[in-house]
C-alpha cells in the first residue's frame, strides 16, 4: 500500500483522537459522559445525528448495493431518510421532554417497574450489537483492503480502537467526532459525485443512458426487481427501514444532548437536510462504482460490494482521494461504534447496574466504572459476531438492527406517549414480543440458513423466505403491547395525565 | 378549575396534572397536534409505501419519463422532496404548538406565582 494512503489515513484518525483527548479532559460527571451535559445547539446536534446515522451502512453499504443492484439499492436511501419524518413527527420532542439519559428513563417516566427497565435495556443492547456487527464488518473489509491485513486482524484492531475511544471520551468526545466526521464525509461524497458527473459531462439523462449498457445486468439495472424479487420481502425491508430509526437507541440518545424540545426539533431538521443530500448522492456513488470500477473488481474486493465507494474514489481521484475517503469511512465507523457502545454501556450501567442491581444507590464514580466495563463487554461480543458475518452487505446487516428497533422499541415508545390505557404489563410483553419474534425470525431466515454452502452461516433449509422479518415482527410488537395491556387491566390515569402534560408542553418540575 | 392547580408542600410545588390535562387549553394543544401529526403521518406513509408496492406488483413505473430515466426514479426522487417539504411544514406548524404549550404552562402551573 502506498505511503500517501497510509500517511493521510493516519493523520485523519489521529485528528479524531486529538478531539477525543481534549473532550475527555472536560468529561467529569455522568451527565457529561452520557449526554455531553445537554449543551449542544441545534446545528451541532443535527450534524452529530447525521454523523451517527451516516454509518458504514450508508457510505459503504448503500454505495455497494446500488453499484451491484441498481434501483433496488436505492430503496435503502429512501427508507433511511423518510424514517426521519417518523422521528420528527412522533418521537423526538416527547422523548426529549420525558427522558434523561436512556430510552428506559423515558418509558420509566410512566412506569416504575424494574421489569420495564430491564427489558428496555435488553432490547437496547441487542440493537446495539446488531448495529455494531455491521460497522465492524465494514471496518474490517476497509482495513483489509487498505493494509492487506487478514480480516480477523482488521476487525480486532478496529474493535480495540473504538473501545479505547469510548472509554476515554464519552459523549462529548463522540459528539464532536460525529460533527467533524459528518462534514468530512459530506465533502468526500460531494467530491466523488462531482467527479462522476464530470465523467458523464454533467448530463444526468446521459448518465442513465450509459448505465443501461455498462453493467452485466443490461437495462434491468435501471429497473426495480434485480435484488428484491419477492414483493413481501421488499415491503418488509421498507417497513423496517422507515420505522426503525425512531427506535434506535443511539439516535434517540442524541435528543438528550440538547437543552429542550425546540432544539431537538431543529436538530432533526438539520439532520434531515444533511442526510437527504447525502442519500441523493448515493446514486452517483453507486452508478460511478458500477461504471468506473466495474462489477468484477467490486466483488473481488468484497463479495457484498462493501468496498465500492473507496474503490471508486481510487479510480477517479487516485491514491490521494482513496486514502481520504477510506480514512473518512474509518473515522465514520469509529465514531458510530463509539456512539453505539456508549448507548449499550449506558443501558447496562445506568439501567441494569445503577437502577436494578444497586436500586439507585450508586455513586457517579461506580456508575462510570460500570459503563466502562460494559463498553468492553459489548465490544468483545460484537467483535466475535463480526468475525462470522464477513460476507454480508453492511446496509443489509443494519436493516436487521432497524427491524429489532421497529419491533421492540417503537410500539412501546408510541403507546407510552399516546395511549392512555397502556400499562407496565403491556410495555413488557410488547417489547419481549417484538424482540424475540424478530430475533427468532432472523435465526430461521435465509440469512442464517442456506442450502448453498458458504451463502449463509449454516447449511440447511430456511424456515421462512423473508430476509427481513419486520412485516411480521412489527405487528407482533404492537399486538403484544396491546394484549399485555388489556389482559392486566391495571391503569394509572393520573400518571398518564402527568406524562401527557410533560411530553406535550416540555414542563419539568425542577425547572422552577 | 377553581380547586387550585397547586398547593405548597414542604416548599415543593404539587401539581395537579389531571386538571391541567383536562383544561381547555391543553385539549386545544393536543387536538391541533393530533390533526397535523396524524394526517401528515398517513400521507407520508402512503406516499412511501406506494413506491415499493407499485414496483413490486406492477411494472407501470418502468416506463420512461426523461430519456432512460424511468418513473420509478422520478417517484424515488419525489420521496426526498416530500420529506423536505413535510419537514419544513412541521417546523412552521410547531411554532403554534410551542405557543399553546407556553400558554398551558403559564395559565395552569405558573398561575399564582405573582405575589405568592
Amino acid at each position: 500500500m502506498s505511503g500517501t494512503v497510509i500517511t493521510l489515513f493516519l493523520i485523519i484518525v489521529a485528528l479524531t483522537l486529538v478531539i477525543t483527548y481534549y473532550a475527555a479532559k472536560k468529561t467529569k460527571t455522568a451527565d457529561e459522559f452520557y449526554t455531553a451535559g445537554g449543551g449542544l445547539n441545534g446545528w451541532q446536534n443535527g450534524f452529530a445525528i447525521a454523523g451517527d446515522y451516516l454509518s458504514a451502512a450508508s457510505f459503504l453499504g448503500i454505495a455497494g448495493m446500488i453499484a451491484l443492484n441498481g434501483f433496488d439499492g436505492f430503496f435503502y436511501s429512501i427508507g433511511f431518510l423518510i424514517a426521519y419524518l417518523v422521528v420528527l413527527f412522533i418521537v423526538a420532542e416527547p422523548l426529549r421532554n420525558l427522558g434523561k439519559y436512556t430510552l428506559a428513563d423515558m418509558i420509566n417516566s410512566r412506569f416504575d417497574a424494574k421489569k420495564v427497565r430491564a427489558v428496555a435495556a435488553l432490547s437496547t443492547i441487542t440493537i446495539v450489537i446488531f448495529y455494531m456487527i455491521a460497522q465492524l464488518v465494514g471496518a474490517g473489509a476497509l482495513i483489509q483492503l487498505l493494509f492487506g491485513l487478514d480480516y480477523w486482524a482488521a476487525v480486532l484492531i478496529v474493535g480495540v480502537m473504538m473501545t479505547i475511544y469510548v472509554l476515554f471520551g464519552g459523549m462529548t468526545a463522540t459528539s464532536w467526532v460525529q460533527i467533524v466526521k459528518a462534514v468530512l464525509l459530506m465533502i468526500g461524497t460531494l467530491v466523488i459525485s462531482f467527479l462522476v458527473l464530470y465523467k458523464f459531462n454533467f448530463n444526468i439523462v446521459n448518465m442513465f443512458h450509459e448505465m443501461k449498457t455498462i453493467t452485466p445486468l443490461g437495462s434491468d439495472y435501471l429497473n426495480p426487481g434485480v435484488k428484491y424479487k419477492m414483493p413481501l420481502d421488499t415491503l418488509s425491508l421498507m417497513l423496517a427501514l422507515v420505522l426503525g430509526t425512531a427506535g434506535l437507541p443511539h439516535i434517540l440518545m442524541r435528543f438528550f444532548t440538547v437543552k429542550n424540545a425546540k432544539i431537538a426539533r431543529s436538530s432533526v431538521v438539520t439532520a434531515t437536510w444533511v442526510i437527504g443530500i447525502f442519500y441523493v448522492l448515493t446514486i452517483f456513488l453507486g452508478f460511478g462504482a458500477a461504471a468506473f470500477v466495474g462489477f468484477d473488481k467490486i466483488k473481488e474486493a468484497n463479495a457484498a460490494g462493501n468496498m465500492a465507494a473507496p474503490l471508486l474514489a481510487g479510480a477517479l481521484g487516485g491514491d490521494f482521494l482513496m486514502s481520504f475517503v477510506s480514512a473518512v469511512a474509518f473515522a465514520t465507523i469509529l465514531a458510530v461504534v463509539a456512539g453505539l457502545v456508549l448507548s449499550g454501556a449506558s443501558a447496562f450501567a445506568h439501567d441494569i447496574y445503577g437502577q436494578i442491581i444497586k436500586k439507585g444507590n450508586v455513586t457517579e464514580k461506580q456508575q462510570m466504572k460500570a459503563a466502562r466495563y460494559a463498553s468492553v463487554g459489548v465490544a468483545i461480543l460484537s467483535i466475535l459476531l463480526a468475525l462470522i458475518a464477513q460476507k454480508m452487505n453492511v446496509a443489509f446487516l443494519v436493516s436487521l438492527a432497524f427491524c429489532v428497533a421497529a419491533s421492540a422499541n417503537l410500539p412501546v415508545i408510541i403507546f407510552t406517549i399516546y395511549w392512555k390505557k397502556f400499562n407496565t404489563a403491556g410495555a413488557v410483553t410488547g417489547m419481549l414480543c417484538g424482540l424475540l419474534s424478530s430475533l427468532i425470525l432472523v435465526i430461521i431466515s435465509p440469512n442464517v440458513f442456506s442450502p448453498v454452502e458458504g451463502a449463509a452461516i449454516f447449511i440447511g433449509k430456511p424456515l421462512i423466505d423473508l430476509t427481513n422479518p419486520a412485516i411480521i415482527s412489527v405487528p407482533l410488537g404492537f399486538i403484544g403491547a396491546y394484549i399485555g395491556t388489556v389482559a392486566s387491566k391495571k391503569q394509572d390515569v393520573k400518571r398518564f395525565a402527568e406524562v401527557s402534560v410533560k411530553a406535550n408542553t416540555g414542563y419539568r418540575e425542577n425547572d422552577i | 378549575m377553581e380547586k387550585g392547580k397547586q398547593t405548597q408542600q414542604k416548599g415543593r410545588k404539587h401539581i395537579d396534572y389531571e386538571s391541567i390535562a383536562s383544561s381547555s387549553k391543553f385539549k386545544e394543544l393536543i387536538s391541533t397536534k393530533k390533526k397535523f401529526i396524524i394526517s401528515g403521518s398517513i400521507f407520508f406513509l402512503v406516499f412511501y409505501f406506494a413506491l415499493p408496492i407499485l414496483t413490486s406488483y406492477t411494472t407501470i413505473l418502468n416506463k420512461k419519463a426523461f430519456g432512460e430515466i424511468s418513473w420509478a426514479w422520478v417517484f424515488a426522487f419525489l420521496q426526498f422532496i416530500m420529506t423536505w417539504v413535510l419537514c419544513t411544514m412541521y417546523v412552521r406548524k410547531a411554532a403554534t404548538f410551542d405557543r399553546l404549550a407556553d400558554e398551558v404552562i403559564s395559565e395552569n402551573i405558573n398561575k399564582g406565582e405573582v405575589g405568592a
